[in-house]
Formats: C-alpha cells, sequence, structure tokens
C-alpha cells in the first residue's frame, strides 16, 4: 500500500503528521501518477496531491521538463504569488516512493465543460481571460536566474519537429501539408524576447473555482521560447469546447487576455499569437493522430486513444476556417 | 450474398441497447468509457452510410486538379507533395473547394456535432 510509504514520508517533512488517509489514484499512464490524499495532523486535516514516476522509472521521456523541474517551477509561481499549489516535499531517494513531489492540493474544478456551463461559474467566465493574461504574464516574468535547465524551442524548430511527427505517420493530408507552407511562409523568426513558456497553458491545466483561477497545473512542456506561443495555445479552437465564438477557452475576448497581459507590464504580439494559434491547431491534430498510431501499436488497444484519432479532422476544418476562411 | 440483417442495422441495434438500457446503470468511469464506445459505434454507422459517395466524389475533384489517375491515397499523397512544394496554393482553383469540401465530408463521419461543422454547414461557399 502506497500510504505506507507516504506516512512514513510525510512525517519526515510535515512535523505531527500522525498519518495518511485517502489515498487514491486520479490518473497515470505507465511512467507518471498523480495521486490524492489527507495528511492527518491535531490542527486540521490537510489535503495533498504526489505526483511522481514510480520507483524503476528514469529520467522523463522527450519533450518532458521533468518531475524535479516541475517542483521548482511551481514553488517559484506560488513564492511569486501567482495561483500555484504551494510544493510541500520533493521526495527523495530514502521516501521510496520513486521521483517526484508532493503538493497542497487546490480544491476547484478543471473539467471544461462544467466551467463553461455550470451556472457556480457564471461570474467567474467574464473575468477569467483578463486574469489569465495576468498570470501567464507573471509566468512569463519569472526571475530567470532562479529557473531550472529546461528545452528551447523556436518558431522554426517547432514547425519541424510538427513536420517530421507527421511524416512519420505516412498518411496523407493536404490541410495539414497547407498548415506547414502558411506556417514556414509566415515564420515570424526568433523571439526578441526569450521567456519561460508553460507550454500547456489550457483547459485541463487550470483549477478554476467561482472566485476565478486558482491554480495553474501541469508544467511538464515547459520551456524557453517565444512568450506568445502561450497565448496562442489557449486561443486554440479545440479549448474552446462549442464556444466557438470565445476565443479564449471558450470564456473570453483576445482582447481581455491581452488587456490582462498588459496590465502585468508586459506587450502582446497580435501577429504573433495568431501564428501560433495556427501552430497550435495543428500541433494537437498531430498528437490526435499520434494517439491513433499509438492505438494501433500499443499494447493496450484502448477505444478513448482510438477515437481521438477521428478528431484530427476537427483541426483540419479549424485551419481551414483559419487559412481559408470562406465567404 | 450475405444475409440481412446490414452491417448498419446490426451496429444500430446495439448502440440503441448500449445507449437505452445498459447506459443509465453505468457509473463513473466506465459511464465515461461506454459512452465513448457508443460514439464509435455511431461513426461506424455515418462511415458506412456515407463513405462509398465522399470518397468517389473526392477522387473526381482529386484527378481534376491533378490531372492524373490512381488511388484515393496516391492522389492524396500527390496532393499533398504539391501543396508542400509550393507547386499549388489556395489561389489554384479549385483547390480551396476541394479542401473545404473533404474536410466537411470528413467531419460528416467523424463529428457532426462539432461546432465549427455545424456554422460552416449554415454557412456554405
Amino acid at each position: 500500500m502506497i500510504e505506507t510509504e507516504l506516512r512514513r514520508c510525510v512525517a519526515a517533512f510535515h512535523p505531527g503528521a500522525t498519518g495518511v488517509t485517502g489515498a487514491a489514484k486520479l490518473s497515470g499512464g505507465a511512467s507518471q501518477e498523480t495521486w490524492t490524499f489527507d495528511i492527518v495532523h491535531p490542527d486540521g486535516t490537510i489535503g495533498a496531491i504526489l505526483r511522481r514516476a514510480p520507483p524503476g522509472y528514469g529520467a522523463a521521456p522527450g519533450r518532458a521538463a521533468g518531475l524535479d523541474a516541475e517542483a521548482t517551477l511551481m514553488q517559484l509561481a506560488h513564492d511569486a504569488g501567482l495561483p500555484s499549489p504551494k510544493v510541500m516535499h520533493v521526495l527523495t531517494p530514502e521516501d521510496g516512493l520513486g521521483r517526484g513531489f508532493i503538493m497542497a492540493r487546490v480544491e476547484g474544478e478543471t473539467i471544461a465543460r462544467k466551467i463553461l456551463r455550470d451556472e457556480e461559474y457564471a461570474n467567474a467566465r467574464p473575468m477569467l481571460a483578463r486574469q489569465l493574461g495576468r498570470v501567464i504574464a507573471g509566468i512569463h516574468g519569472l526571475p530567470q536566474a532562479k529557473l531550472p535547465k529546461l528545452r528551447s524551442l523556436t518558431a522554426t524548430k517547432e514547425i519541424e519537429d510538427l513536420s517530421r511527427e507527421y511524416h512519420s505517420f505516412n498518411w496523407p493530408r493536404p490541410v495539414f501539408e497547407l498548415a506547414l507552407r502558411w506556417l514556414r511562409d509566415h515564420d515570424p523568426g526568433p523571439s526578441s524576447e526569450v521567456t519561460l513558456v508553460h507550454g500547456d497553458f489550457r483547459h485541463g491545466n487550470l483549477i478554476i473555482g467561482p472566485d476565478g483561477v486558482r491554480a495553474v497545473l501541469d508544467w511538464e512542456l515547459a520551456h524557453f521560447g517565444d512568450p506568445m506561443e502561450d497565448l496562442g495555445w489557449i486561443c486554440v479552437n479545440s479549448w474552446r469546447f462549442g464556444e466557438i465564438d470565445k476565443p479564449v477557452g471558450g470564456f473570453g475576448t483576445r482582447e481581455d487576455l491581452f488587456a490582462g497581459y498588459e496590465e502585468a507590464g508586459r506587450k502582446a504580439d497580435p501577429d504573433r499569437v495568431k501564428f501560433w494559434e495556427v501552430m497550435g491547431t495543428l500541433r494537437w491534430g498531430v498528437m490526435c493522430c499520434g494517439m491513433m498510431q499509438r492505438f494501433r501499436l500499443g499494447p493496450d488497444h484502448s477505444m478513448e486513444r482510438a477515437m481521438i484519432g477521428r478528431r484530427a479532422s476537427e483541426t483540419e476544418i479549424d485551419l481551414l476556417r483559419l487559412l481559408a476562411p470562406r465567404g | 450474398m450475405q444475409d440481412d440483417p446490414t452491417p448498419t442495422e446490426l451496429i444500430k441495434a446495439v448502440a440503441d441497447f448500449l445507449r437505452n438500457e445498459i447506459a443509465p446503470a453505468i457509473k463513473g468511469h466506465n459511464s465515461f468509457k461506454l459512452r465513448v464506445g457508443i460514439n464509435a459505434l455511431d461513426l461506424v454507422t455515418r462511415q458506412l452510410a456515407l463513405a462509398e459517395a465522399g470518397d468517389a466524389t473526392e477522387a473526381a475533384r482529386l484527378k481534376a486538379l491533378l490531372g492524373a489517375d490512381g488511388s484515393l491515397m496516391e492522389l492524396n499523397r500527390a496532393l499533398s507533395e504539391r501543396i508542400a512544394s509550393g507547386e499549388v496554393d489556395l489561389t489554384t482553383p479549385g483547390l480551396s473547394e476541394h479542401l473545404w469540401q473533404t474536410t466537411m465530408d470528413k467531419l460528416a463521419v467523424d463529428q457532426p456535432n462539432y461546432a465549427s461543422y455545424k456554422r460552416e454547414l449554415g454557412n456554405k461557399a
């Protein structure tokens, strides 16, 4: 039972803790898991989250920043007053829990359909775009000297990465070719300013409450690059969940997002944001195709992955709406 | 010749049973997975109904655009290469219309409830 290791671990970093209850796995692939649990303490129960690669799994694959870097980034964001959970403990080998960290659990909602439709969030929705603009500006402004080692990404490199991945599927998609061609023709070149980029700033990775955004999660894809990438990614139509006339996450306008960003002392570049929105739409399309490959080649034969493969066409219509709008 | 019922009738009967009788009784993550499964069966019935006609008109458009013959896969490969090289682009007569029609036909099978698709259906060129 994981509670045995957790109890020993918690006792070591949280004086006075008397135990651990309610451990339950929230999500987990082969190499990374998220657990929720409660720390029992005479002063009151504390909700906690464990994010870890179980023992026996080594460094993070491919694009991932790695769990140690994620912990550092979340703590820096927390220290800067951004909505980010407090990191309570970074796992050590003596904990016997693998690699990863334990953070405070933040209550709220991550499911887009609820955030966009439930009455509970009606007051939050109109202010979210502006609020998220300020938050992402804060992330881009985190002190460079304290940031962990991360990969660097430019528009040119991302185009070539997407092209290579798409071509590896060996399945012709004229609309993707059109998008790749457009991206190459409109590559704005290196950003004049390179900052920390969250890399996956969208529904699912944002905890929202009736009062607005409460936490930014999942820094797995964090890197150094063009700050406009984050602003473009949250405008991708795939994250609007049907509310297609509200470009920011289905709840807000670009103008509000940019206004929030600029209130925090940074400058938005709408042309670069549009470029990254096209890139992001193609990126999600390529990811959908990748799900289909993993369904076909992987051992688990997941029905959900198979059906995500059939969502690549959603990004094709969105690319056409961006690049070849009708009437 | 295979006998009736047709594949479409069989899949539809199973999907309706799962939707009407089983789904209300299932809770939690399996309820989500069941919904995905029912969606998959519905997609298959749409593909059985629509793909043949869609593929035929797509092939006819591709042959006209490319001035070449071949399988649907070969024709799509050829078009992809010409777009990549810049030999054809959105100023090429017929290209935009072809990409739009092909994509609309894919969405009619894959995700007819997708908001962008519904918007474009009411916004025909």
